[in-house]
């Protein structure tokens, strides 16, 4: 077992992986918001969810718990942050190169979002995307929701695959 | 140890860490700062997280009686997603409710293993749930559903987006997140009012009928509640009066888009829903959304 006194805390949580994009780690994901050693020696960790509804959060406690556990460190504290929200700016760009290697199309830059109203998109949304299979721009979605509440379906008219889609929030 | 399957890996697991739900291990609250800001009667601002939450909660029950039913199978995974953003912004607001105490009966009748959320969620009889009629009314067809779905996101898009400057910094943390998946809703229901509309004669006819039988639900939803009132003036809630020019704005677009008539908004009444009063559709779907856990109060899942 490694000493805790030798490993850096941040190191080890940073090589958690998120439970339904294995490919990504939660710090590329932009979920680890925060690690920190307390006077006490605690080691705290902050994480964001995606969506409020995303059902990995509680498998991403366990992980990190385990990890940091595994890694010597006994005291650890996961702790939830809610605010700022989470947006797929925050996706590293070593992630959005895990995502596109996965056949998962990364997000865009994510929409500003104005303190008023939230105008109304009634068009077919705007997004592009290019095929994560064969890199052709023209794809066309065939919905904003997929197996995860993170990710669209669009499916590539030069290939004919459909793939996922990293949608921005 | 080397584990050949996954099953067997959560078998031998040592804690229950490994199992994504049932653990209360994964409080949607845990390490967020619960202080009720200054001069917010926590009692207050409890009910006002049930109206939201419970508003959230029943709309994800009732998109949840689409599953398998669905006119294709995007569009189920579509309204499965939007279930589980509600269900999600619930929990987060359940849980604040309970933050703050405002439990009512739920934490004597559930066992002391049961989350304050799912206390809320499971223990509490009809007449203790907050939400609004809309949220509450049969599904119907596709069409009826998705005009109820447009409603419903429109004005909780509209109260979202304001409570983003809350002054209980949770409230408006859950809003700011809300704020994106909420967005997501209503345009995708827009989109299927807009399609249905003005589509084929049978669906425009299915979406005019939705759009009948959902306007008069909408009666009471600009009235504030004694609630309401006080904490909007703390700065803390949103008066629903303050939401109802922007959410007609947004229903008149699409409608008028749709090619459906828009029919006359119901006159103001007092509110229902908010304050208790439910018809017999709510206890229906209760029933099933409760039963398991009544039956079964220390079962985890």
């Amino acid at each position: 077992m490694v000493s805790a006194v030798q490993t850096d805390p941040r190191a080890v949580a940073a090589t958690v992986t998120d439970p339904e994009l294995p490919m990504l780690t939660l710090a590329d994901l932009g979920v680890l918001r925060d690690v920190r050693t307390t006077d006490d020696g605690t080691v705290v960790v902050e994480i964001t969810p995606t969506y409020s509804g995303c059902p990995a959060m509680g498998v991403m406690r366990a992980d990190l718990l385990h990890a940091l556990h595994a890694a010597g460190f006994r005291d650890v504290e996961v702790r939830t942050v809610l605010s700022p929200a989470w947006t797929t700016d925050w996706i590293s760009e070593a992630g959005r190169g895990a995502l596109a290697a996965a056949g998962i199309a990364p997000p865009g830059r994510a929409p500003v979002r104005s303190p008023g109203p939230i105008p109304l998109q009634l068009g077919p949304a705007r997004r592009t995307a290019a095929c994560p299979q064969c890199g052709s721009p023209d794809t066309v979605e065939q919905s904003e929701f997929s197996g995860t509440a993170c990710k669209a379906l669009r499916r590539c008219r030069a290939c004919g695959e459909p793939f996922e889609h990293v949608k921005e929030i | 140890m080397h584990e050949e399957t996954v099953y067997e890996a959560l078998a031998n697991a040592q804690d229950d860490g490994h199992w994504a739900f049932g653990t209360g291990f994964d409080e949607p609250l845990a390490g967020v700062d619960t202080t009720v800001p200054d001069g917010v009667d926590p009692t207050d601002l409890g009910a006002y997280c049930l109206m939201l939450g419970d508003d959230a909660l029943v709309l994800a029950q009732r998109l949840t009686q689409w599953m398998t039913n669905a006119p294709e199978l995007e569009e189920e995974v579509a309204i499965g997603n939007v279930a589980l953003d509600l269900l999600g912004q619930a929990r987060l607001l359940l849980a604040r409710a309970g933050s703050v105490g405002v439990l009512g009966r739920s934490r004597e009748l559930a066992t002391d293993s049961v989350p304050d959320e799912d206390a809320l969620a499971y223990f509490r009889a009809p007449g203790e749930f907050r939400n609004t009629a809309l949220v509450a009314a049969e599904n119907g067809d596709f069409a009826r559903t998705m005009v109820r779905l447009l409603a419903a996101a429109t004005v909780r898009l509209a109260v979202l987006a304001r409570l983003r400057d809350s002054r209980d910094p949770v409230l408006a943390a859950i809003a700011a997140k809300g704020v994106k998946e909420v967005a997501y809703h209503r345009d995708h229901a827009a989109r299927w009012v807009l399609r249905l509309g003005d589509g084929t004669g049978e669906s425009h006819r299915r979406a005019q009928d939705g759009v009948d039988a959902v306007w008069p639900l909408l009666a009471d939803l600009s009235t504030a509640t004694d609630v309401e009132t006080r904490l909007a003036a703390a700065g803390v809630a949103v008066d629903p009066a303050d939401v109802l020019d922007e959410v007609r704005g947004v229903l008149t677009q699409v409608l008028d888009q749709a090619t459906l008539r828009v029919p006359e908004w119901p006159p103001a009444a007092a509110p229902r829903g908010r304050v208790g009063e439910h018809g017999p559709e709510l206890a229906e779907l209760l029933g099933t959304l409760q039963g398991l856990a009544r039956q079964h109060p220390a079962a985890t899942w």
